[in-house]
């Protein structure tokens, strides 16, 4: 209570996660404040995927502890995640093409009718769902031409845009983003990082895993750097240029941070 | 709060636009088969002057509401991407059960009824189960149990017809006479079949989840969607749907007949769905459709009966039939990926 700082909303302790003889995770530190972009960098095979299942509840760590809002969890699926409020959005287009936008805004968490009807007859409020999915598409500025649209007629990036706003009206605390723009062109790619901005400018953190250093560069409020299975350091876009941080992600450069925790191991 | 780049999109209006409702209703699933339905009709007429008497024409309905209500599980399956081979012989033991119990064992109409739909239930939940908890492919679990259900039809039947079946067996094969044409209770009931089908699968949130299984299962589960869980459903009401059709087979035949529903209604139920524009790479179509696509088939038995084409033609006709209908699938499923 006496302290200014604000407290994380989502940090992690001493995370392990081994798979047979490989490590993983080799006791991994996080965390994620309030308001903030904070991107995950690291070279393949440092532990940025395991790191963000974790988070996620795709997978359960070995050790280590989670903790939410001050509060410790444990997701046992990513559905458990969902319900604590974290969302996320994955590189390879996770919409249900043949169905509209609204009905893949709402997918799995349709809204029924009030009354007998809803209670009784089950059925779907679709006038509420269309208005609820066209407010959030026109706050997050995503422009397509109708909310009935099937997204099959969309572009790549408009679909990407369809799951970033599914994650942003359904997230209460976090919104995960794995590689989000991974499978689009260099416009398309623009237009979903406005829209990731959009989502930090209306209150939800951010967590950004990105191999693109100039996008990690030009979003991030924070960059938490990943090395074999360990945060090596945790950098901002101020402090640090580009060609030094890659230094750290690869090992060229040695952080403080690292040789404490080398000689811990020893 | 603030950024400068501010290109704020207008409000969209939530309700649809006049264009769009336009646009909407020319894509609307079923017009396509409603114009073949017409031409094929237009063909037959011109061919037969009986085609077009109302008395024909509630023929017709009476052939079209065992395949009807087979094609209506038929749907559900497709639509998840599946496809389901069993459900004719299924259908032949459910009627077998029901008319043995009632004839052979004495049992009273409405429990050997309920019985012969709880055996079609069972199969149900057997491909289901496979399909979800195996992870077999549902063409191939279905191929099995295909074959379970026509082995058993005959081992519980004997190889025996069953007639003189007690009144209540009969009641759906019974006529009322509407507007100058005779009705079966029957087509009335594949009717509100339809209607309740209809309403589960474009007004319920299940329904939502049906499309979103056949349409992109990965994507489905990652929203929270239990997939196998609706698989296990579709399949289940898809045995349901086959032990009401077996009821309505023995109101119509009169009979338990062991050689009943083992080549043409099985394949006229892929045929009606896929005439009625459902696509066998799931995720698209409706029971709508359906209907239509099973009308059309059994206006084109009618239709090649009456103009006198031998019944080994017809088979000939419905196997291009259903071929056509596949190929034009495909080839609008490669356009638009």
């Amino acid at each position: 209570m006496s302290s200014p700082e604000p407290e994380p909303i989502l940090e992690a302790h001493g995370l392990v996660k081994h798979y047979g003889q490989v490590v993983a995770l080799d006791g991994v530190d996080f965390d994620l404040y309030p308001g903030e972009i904070l991107a995950i960098i690291g070279d393949n095979g440092a532990g940025k995927s395991t790191l963000i299942k974790a988070l996620s509840g795709a997978l359960q760590p070995d050790d280590g502890k989670i903790r939410l809002e001050g509060r410790d969890v444990h997701f046992r699926s990513p559905l458990d995640a969902r319900k604590a409020g974290i969302e996320t959005v994955y590189q390879d287009l996770a919409v249900s093409p043949a169905l509209d936008i609204a009905s893949n805004i709402f997918l799995g968490r349709e809204a029924r009718r009030r009354g007998p009807l809803g209670h009784v007859l089950r059925m779907l409020d679709k006038g509420r769902m269309r208005r609820e999915a066209a407010r959030h598409f026109a706050e997050l500025q995503i422009g397509i031409q109708s909310i009935t649209q099937a997204v099959e007629t969309l572009s790549g990036g408009q679909r990407q845009g369809v799951a970033v706003a599914r994650a942003a009206t359904w997230a209460r605390r976090v919104v995960i983003m794995d590689e989000p723009t991974a499978a689009l062109g260099v416009k398309e790619t623009r237009q979903v990082l406005d829209l990731i901005r959009r989502v930090r400018d209306r209150g939800l953190p951010v967590i950004l895993i990105s191999h693109d250093m100039p996008h990690v560069f030009e979003l991030a409020d924070r960059i938490h750097i990943m090395r074999l299975g360990r945060r090596v350091a945790v950098v901002t876009p101020k402090t640090h240029t580009m060609p030094e941080a890659v230094a750290i992600m690869t090992g060229a450069t040695r952080t403080e941070l690292e040789q404490a925790l080398t000689k811990e191991g020893e | 709060m603030t950024t400068t780049e501010t290109t704020v999109a207008p409000e969209r209006p939530p309700r649809r636009s006049a264009a769009e409702r336009l646009r909407g209703a020319a894509a609307a699933p079923g017009l396509g088969p409603f114009v073949a339905l017409l031409l094929t009709m237009a063909f037959f007429s011109l061919k037969s002057d009986r085609f077009l008497q109302a008395q024909n024409l509630s023929l017709v309905m009476q052939q079209v509401m065992v395949v009807g209500v087979l094609a209506i599980g038929q749907t559900f399956v497709i639509l998840t991407a599946g496809i389901d081979l069993s459900c004719g012989t299924v259908m032949a033991l459910g009627q077998i059960v029901m008319t043995k119990l009632a004839v052979a064992n004495g049992v009273p109409a409405l429990p050997a009824i309920a019985l012969g739909i709880l055996t079609c239930i069972g199969f149900g939940i057997l491909n289901g189960g496979l399909v979800t908890a195996v992870r077999l492919p549902a063409f191939i679990v279905t191929l099995g149990t295909l074959n379970i259900a026509f082995a058993l039809t005959h081992i519980v039947s004997n190889d025996l017809t069953f007639s003189g079946l007690p009144s209540q067996l009969l009641f759906f094969g019974r006529t009322f006479r509407l507007a100058g044409a005779d009705f079966t209770y029957g087509v009335v009931l594949m009717l509100v079949l339809y209607a309740v089908a209809w309403y589960a699968l474009t007004q319920t949130a299940w329904g939502r989840h049906v499309y979103a299984v056949g349409d992109n299962r990965e994507a489905a589960r990652l929203t929270g969607i239990k997939t196998e869980r609706v698989l296990l459903g579709v399949f289940t009401l898809a045995g349901l749907t086959y032990g009401i059709a077996a009821m309505l087979l023995v109101a119509r035949t009169e009979l338990g007949d062991p050689n009943a529903g083992q080549t043409t209604e099985n394949l006229d139920s892929i045929t009606a769905v896929v005439l009625g524009g459902t696509s066998l790479f799931g995720g698209r179509g409706s029971v709508i459709g359906t209907l239509i696509g099973a009308t059309i088939v059994g206006v084109f038995r009618n239709g090649l009966t009456l103009i006198g084409v031998e019944v080994i033609y017809q088979y000939l006709v419905t196997g291009i039939l259903v071929i056509l209908a596949v190929s034009v699938d495909q080839l609008t499923h490669r356009r638009r990926t």
